[in-house]
Formats: C-alpha cells, structure tokens, sequence
C-alpha cells in the first residue's frame, strides 16, 4: 500500500518510477520533472514528512509510505497553507515550475525548525533550483511563514 | 504588509497550473528526436525498419515526411526541422520516433541505423572567417552570418593625440539559459482543419510561423495557444517553435494527437546558447581621463544555424563602447557560422559580453591614469544631451547615469569599502573586494524590428473585463503588470478583470516578448485601449443622459465636480442597452528609428534605461574560493508597476548575472555541448547566493504611455563586470575570461 495525500492505493508496478506514477497515473501534475537525476529539485515530494526526490525513486522505495504531494497540503475547501500564503504574498512566485518542490521542502523545514535563521533557509533550499528569483523572495517567503505559524 | 499581486500565484503554489508535459490529449502518441553524433556530415542513409518493430512504435518521421519546407528560421532559413541531407551540428534532429509512450519511443531510438559521411567540422570561429574556410552554408556564400560596424569620427588622428594607449583582449562563455521547464508541445489536427498547437514558449508567432511552414499550409490554418511557460530568459523562441513544429508534422501524418516533451539532455544538446565572444579592443585616452578613441573587434560564435545572432550582435554593436561618450570609434562586428551548437537570444541579448569587457577596461585605464575608477566614470558616462557612438542625442528622456552610480554608491558604502580591499595582499588569508558596474541599454528592439503590440479590453454585459495583450507570460509576470495598469486605468478592482488564454488566431502578432519590451509595449497598448474603451462610454453616456463622465475611479464614473454619475456596471449596461459594445483594440507604436548599416549611425533606440550594481565578495587566498557577500542594483526602470514582480526581476537578473560570472559555462566538444544536465551545468543555488538589495529609481519616460520602461534584462547585463572588478580589488589579478576560476 501507498497512500499519496490521504488515500491509499494497493495497485501499481513496484517497478515504476514515483515521479512517472504521480504524474502519469495519478494526475498529481504538481510534481514537475526538470532534470530527471535527482539534481534540480522540481519532484520533490513529502515522503513521511522528509523531502524527497521522486524522480530517483521506485514504488518498491515507497511502499507503506505516507506520500504529500504539493495538492496535498492545501485544506480541501481550496484554503491554502500558511506555506503556500505566504509565497504568494512575498512576490516568491515566477515562472513556478520550482514552487510545488521548494514549497515541500519549506514546509518540511518549518515543520522540524520553526524558527529558521534565513542561512537555514538558504541551506534547506540548496537542493531546489530556482532560475527565476534569485531566491531572495523565496527565502523572504519561508521566513513570513515562519513568522505566521508561530503567532497562530 | 503590502501583498505581492499575480494573477497566476494561486495555480502555481498549489500545483494547479497547467504546464505544456501536465496535459493530456485522448489517444495521444509521443514522439522523441534521433540526432546526430557528427557535428558535421552528410546524411547518406536512416533506416528505421528495426525500429519500427519495437513495440509502441507507431511511426519513424523523416525529411522526406514533411509536406512544407524543410528549413525555416527568423532571419536566414538555415535551420532544418528534420536534416534531409546536411548535417551542421549535434544538435540536428535526423529522425523522430513516435511510439505510443515516451518510453517506447525512447527505447526505439538505439534501433534506428544511421549512415553518416562525415566531414571536417570547422569549430572555431577565426577559422570559419578565413578566406580559404570551406563554407558551411553553401546557399548563404559565407561563413557570415551578418557584419556590423560603427564608424565615427577619425580613430587614427585621435590615436596620436591619445597619452595613453590600452589594449585589452576579453572572452566570455556559452551559457545555458537553463529554464527549469525543458521544451515541450502537444500538437493535434483540430476537426476545422486547424493545426492546434500548446506549447511553452516565449513567442506564440514566431511558433506559428514555423509550424505554418513545415505543414506548408496558411497562418490562418494553425493555432498557438502558450500553456503555462517555466521560464525563458530569451532562449524559448527557436527551439520551442522547432519542437512544435516537429510535434505538429507528427500530428498532421498521423491525425492524432502527439505530445514531444525534451529530457534536459536533448535540451542541453540541442538548445541555443548565448553566444561566446571574443573581443579586442584598443582604447585611446588622454591624461586628463577622457575617453579619445575605441576601436574594437568582435567575433561571435553563432554555431551552426543564423537564429537571431545578426540581431544580438547589432545590439553589441550599437552598446560597444558602453555607457562612454566616445568621440572616434571604429567597432566591427561579426556573427560567424561554425559547427557547434547555435547561439541566439538570451537574457542580455548581446549586452553582457560587451559589459564584461568595456567595464574592466574602463578600469584599467582609470587605474593607469592614476584616477579612482569613480571619478573617471563620472567624467565619461553619457550626460542629459550627450550624443552615443551612433549618433544619438539623449534628449527625450531623463538620462539618469549619475544618478544610480550615486544610489549604488551610497547604499553600499563604496568609497568607505573601496579602501578595504586586499588588492592580493599576502599577510591576508582571506581577500576583500568591492566592484561594480554601471550600464545603459536601448529599450525594446530598436532598428532589429518592427516593434508594435495591441491590446483588446473587451468588456462582459455584468462589468467585468477580459483583457489580452501581444505579450505573453514567461513567469515573469507580464500578465499581472498588464491587469495592473487596465485596473488603474478604469477604476477597476484588480479581481474584475481576468486576462484571457491567449491565442495567435485572437490578436493580431505584437512581436515577442523579449528585449525587456512587455511592460513597455503591452502595457502602452493597454494604456491605448482603456482610452478608447473609456472614450465609447463616456460617448454613449453623455448622448443618452447628456451628463460629462470626468472620471473612472473605484468602479465609478464621476463628472468633473467628483459627483456620481454612475455606478460602471450601470454604465456598462447603458452600453449594451443601447446596442454600443464596450470593446476596445488599442495600439502601441513607438517613435520610428533609424539605422545606416553602412556608416553604423543612426538613432538606435527609441528610449534608454540606466542601472548600476555592486557586490561585495571575498576570495580564499589559499584555494580562490569566492564567497558572494550582498549585490545590489539601482535601475531607473521609468515607473514601478508591480514592486514585487519588478523586485523579483531585479534579483533574478543578478543571481543570473552571478552565474555568469562564477559558476556557468557551456563548452563544446567537436562541437558536442559538453554540460548534459544540472550535475555538470551549475547555475546558482541557494547556497552559492548572497543577499541582494533593489533601488528603484523612477524618472517616467514620455514616449512610454505608463511611464514605464524595462528591467529583465538591464538587471542581468552588469553583475558578472561587477564581480570581475570586486576580484580585482580583491586579489589585484584581472580576470579576462568568464567564467572567472582563480589562480593563486
């Protein structure tokens, strides 16, 4: 069994890449494929709560495993993550193809270190290339959401 | 806190947004290029027979497949969509598979037996331009692709006046644009005959043309509709239209859907690069630190097909000098075919190789005249009414030169920290420097095109707009500037007026959207369309109720006292009421320019942006190490539209400009793209990246209808200059070559 944001699935090719499996059996389209070796970032996805890159994983990798994926953590009335607020309100957002990964990674980050220095953001995101923003406002991004969640 | 505004930042943070890969046709087949492992060679013989048997595979397309032309491209129709017998580049595509996967398409591709004659590669452009050099390109006569000049004044008599004479030879790398969204288009033969074509790509006309050609069919007859772009930086205009073009040939033989979606390995091979140049230039000075004289050679490598390397070139020309008032200038330009991989449009477009060298040559000769580096550029930059080595007067606009030196200078600290710097002092183990670099640019196309755009504001019987330009999103934000200027222009709120899915069948073809020209030209056009909209209601309310609207503010019309008219959606009722439609085309069209290629004069552009940027570094004295410290960019960008979107630009340009000068390099191999991915092509990470400072400096341009003029590339054309001189300072070594490696 795999359960990718919530619900579980017992029928798949154990030899199938995750990326592909997402992507292509699932329409979870959010996983984007930008080098396909593990070095760009774009198919990362929570898995267990880590980031992970989907596209150097089999499904024999991730079986019994608890999947997020960017559509994932979003409330189901559209309501969006305080993660993925605050993306949109610091300007971090360009041509989005890095966004579904860095905002998992981000995510992941918060979730264990609330209260990030932004050279632990720098470090968190290292993984994840961005050629858009200069990662300025996305660090800019990670740390608002940082801010938000512990005044909540 | 103000909240950035995009009209596409909820799909993109939540995964929604659609790029070209994300969608899915019903019956949909896939296709993969077969290319060619000779950089040059004859084509003698493909036989697909074995292929053909594996499983899933539908198809083996060939030359001899396509019904229209075989070449096509922007400025000389060099370029094969399938080789037919010619091969110039490991890049050419020999084949495609179609399969009824990717991935059998892909296994098919070793199966595909191909016989090659090969033929001596010429890979170095000196080579290609000596008269003996066997020409690449039989039907061009030359291994040219184009030769631009400036000549002015008198460089020889200058010469011997001159009291001190520099010379200096720069070089700069092939670069990858590396947008994260490798190529990718679904083409599909619509039940009206027409080739519909989605695509990621920078210019939806210029893919028209392409696909229109190789079906030899009619623009009228093939739809581009741009998905959702992950990212462009200039270099998805050929090869995106080329791999449209090639899925739409599939499409069109096999009368089905076929998507052909790029690894990041057929797109580092395959893709065009910003050109390499190499540069010469001999400067003659006097001793009171007046520029007397340029003269300059440049030679690019254009690689192995034309692209729009006479068009990045003439910008090199026209800024060969920089943003210097030079009396006496010889520059001479030249765009050569070689072998490897074509060269085209990138971020820049010409301007960050020239920037590289004029702006460490001014410093070296500002440093062997004994002046600081700041007091002689002050001497030399262009001034309000100062004319250009084409030219030029610079009276229309503000010319704000000094006043971002003096933003930069200030905000960094310079002249405080310039006495700072380790100068490769060697009881130091780690070295301190501070650089910078100052630049104009000519905004938009200038004498390279026909520079128009359009706008339709198209309002719905309830009130609210639908709104298109010719300009076309790339991530940057182009749809966003323009809901932001028609919503300030009507008096809207931003959430009444949705940008429609454009399409080329809808508006008339507004040129691409490159040449940091979107805000300018499209949002001109809006400004343009909202008077016109504006002028059909204030008409019909004044003939129907005899009152004078003054004003559209906060979704009212008010008259001239600021009393209520009415409320615009009863105004748009009125409208419609009345049998009027508000809808309104509005155009924008720049001044004209002009251009004499022979004497290379003429007023090149039709407004000037100006921008200067610093960074702070230090150097491991032991290893060369280079830790970035902060960089910050002044722009005079005429008027903010959206600050942080333009921000983003800012940041974006210089973490682009910093790979260029530290990280990023795309050398070929017997013409092979060596780099095949992002473990071997390093642009910057996170890690790599200081903190960055943007100072928007806003002199309003008349000619620009917002005001506005550009950014994405002005912010991207200096920070590699900048980091050569803070190395400077710090290690008391020039750097000749990018990318910089540090000897110690």
């Amino acid at each position: 069994m795999i359960t990718v944001n919530g619900f579980n699935y017992y029928d798949y090719d154990l030899e199938r890449k995750l990326s592909l499996w997402l992507r292509e059996d699932l329409s979870l389209t959010g996983t984007k494929i930008g080098c396909d070796i593990g070095v760009c970032g774009s198919c990362t996805v929570l898995i267990d709560g880590e980031p992970k890159l989907s596209c150097r994983l089999k499904l024999k990798d991730v079986e019994n495993c608890n999947i997020i994926t960017i559509e994932g953590i979003a409330l189901p009335d559209g309501t969006l993550h305080p993660v993925q607020q605050a993306f949109i309100d610091a300007g971090a957002i360009q041509c989005g193809f890095c966004t579904p990964g860095m905002v998992l990674t981000a995510y992941a980050l918060l979730n264990k270190n609330p209260h990030p220095t932004r050279q632990e953001v720098r470090l968190a995101i290292r993984g994840n290339l961005c050629r858009c923003t200069g990662y300025q406002q996305i660090i800019d991004a990670v740390m608002l959401a940082a801010d938000r969640l512990s005044s909540n | 806190m103000e909240k950035a505004f995009r009209n596409d930042a909820y799909a993109k943070v939540t995964g929604q947004a659609i790029y070209t890969d994300d969608l899915k046709l019903h019956d949909m087949l896939y296709a993969v290029p077969v290319y060619s492992e000779m950089p040059r060679a004859k084509l003698i013989s493909l036989d697909g027979s074995a292929a053909l048997k594996q499983s899933g595979v539908v198809a083996i397309i060939t030359a001899k497949d396509i019904p229209g032309n075989i070449r096509y491209g922007q400025i000389i129709k060099d370029y094969p969509v399938l080789v037919d017998e010619d091969i110039n580049s490991t890049g050419d595509v020999l084949a495609l598979i179609v399969a009824q996967t990717r991935e059998q398409a892909i296994t098919a591709v070793p199966f595909i037996k191909i016989e090659l004659q090969p033929l001596k590669p010429i890979l170095d452009p000196e080579e290609a331009m000596k008269p003996d050099a066997e020409i690449l390109h039989p039907f061009h006569c030359s291994n040219l692709t184009n030769y631009h000049r400036v000549r002015r004044g008198d460089v020889a008599t200058a010469e011997k006046e001159a009291d001190l004479i520099i010379e200096e030879e720069f070089s700069t790398s092939r670069v990858e644009h590396s947008y994260l969204e490798p190529e990718s288009a679904i083409c599909h033969l619509r039940s009206d005959g027409v080739m519909e074509v989605f695509g990621s790509m920078q210019h939806p006309f210029s893919t028209r043309r392409f696909v229109a050609s190789t079906l030899g069919v009619e623009l009228k007859d093939v739809e581009v509709k741009p998905l959702t772009c992950g990212g462009g930086f200039g270099g998805k205009d050929d090869t995106a239209a080329l791999v449209c073009a090639r899925a739409a040939l599939c499409a069109w033989i096999l009368k089905k859907p076929v998507k052909i979606t790029y690894s990041r390995e057929w797109s580092m091979r395959e893709s065009y690069k910003r050109h390499p140049y190499k540069m010469q230039y001999r400067m003659g000075l006097n001793k009171e630190g007046q520029i007397l004289s340029v003269k300059a050679r440049i030679v690019a490598d254009g690689g192995a097909y034309c692209s729009v390397t006479p068009w990045v070139t003439w910008r090199s020309t026209v800024q060969s000098c920089g943003c210097y008032e030079v009396s006496n200038v010889e520059t001479d330009v030249y765009g050569v075919y070689t072998n490897n991989v074509f060269c085209g449009a990138m971020r820049g477009f010409g301007s960050p190789q020239i920037n590289f060298a004029i702006e460490q040559l001014v410093e070296i000769a500002a440093e062997k005249l004994g002046m600081d580096e700041i007091t002689f550029r002050r001497k030399n930059i262009v001034k309000q009414g100062s004319t250009t080595i084409t030219g030029q007067v610079l009276d229309n606009h503000i010319v704000s030169l000094t006043q971002v030196l003096d933003a930069v200078l200030k905000e960094s600290d310079y002249e405080n920290k310039r006495k700072l710097c380790s100068l490769g002092n060697l009881n130091q183990k780690e070295w301190y420097g501070i650089g910078l670099a100052i630049s104009y640019r000519g905004v938009s196309l200038g004498a390279e095109g026909t520079d128009v755009n359009s706008a339709i504001l198209y309002v719905q019987p309830d009130g609210s707009v639908l709104l298109e330009t010719s300009v076309f999103e790339n991530g940057q934000g182009a749809e966003s500037a323009m809901i932001l200027i028609a919503s300030e222009q009507l008096g809207l709120p931003l959430e009444r007026i949705r940008y429609r899915m454009p399409s080329t069948s809808n508006i008339p073809d507004g040129g691409s959207t490159v040449a940091s020209r979107g805000t300018i030209m499209g949002g001109g056009a809006v400004i343009n369309a909202s008077i016109i909209l504006k002028q059909i209601i204030t008409e019909t309310i004044q003939k129907i109720t005899g009152k004078s609207v003054a004003y559209f503010k906060d979704s009212k019309l008010l008259d001239s006292s600021d009393n209520l008219i009415m409320s615009w959606d009863e105004a748009i009722k009125l409208c419609y009421d009345n049998q009027v439609y508000p809808y309104a085309f509005g155009v924008f069209q720049p001044p004209q320019i002009s251009w004499n290629e022979e004497t290379g004069q003429g007023n090149a552009y039709f407004t000037w942006v100006y921008g200067c940027q610093a960074v702070e570094l230090k150097v491991d004295s032991q290893t060369g190490a280079v830790e970035l410290l902060n960089m910050i960019a002044a722009h005079d960008i005429g008027k903010v539209i959206n600050p942080y979107a333009l921000k983003g630009q800012y940041y974006g340009g210089m973490a682009m400009g910093a790979g260029y000068a530290l990280f990023e390099n795309c050398p070929c191999e017997n013409g092979l793209v060596v780099p095949t991915n992002f473990h071997n092509y390093h642009p910057p990470r996170s890690i790599n990246l200081p903190e960055m400072k943007a100072i928007f400096i806003e002199n309003p341009d008349p000619i620009s209808p917002s005001g506005a003029k550009g950014i994405g590339e002005p912010a991207n054309e200096i920070m590699a200059p900048a980091i050569a001189n803070a190395i400077y300072h710090a290690t008391g070594k020039r750097y000749h070559s990018l990318p910089i490696r540090i000897k110690i």
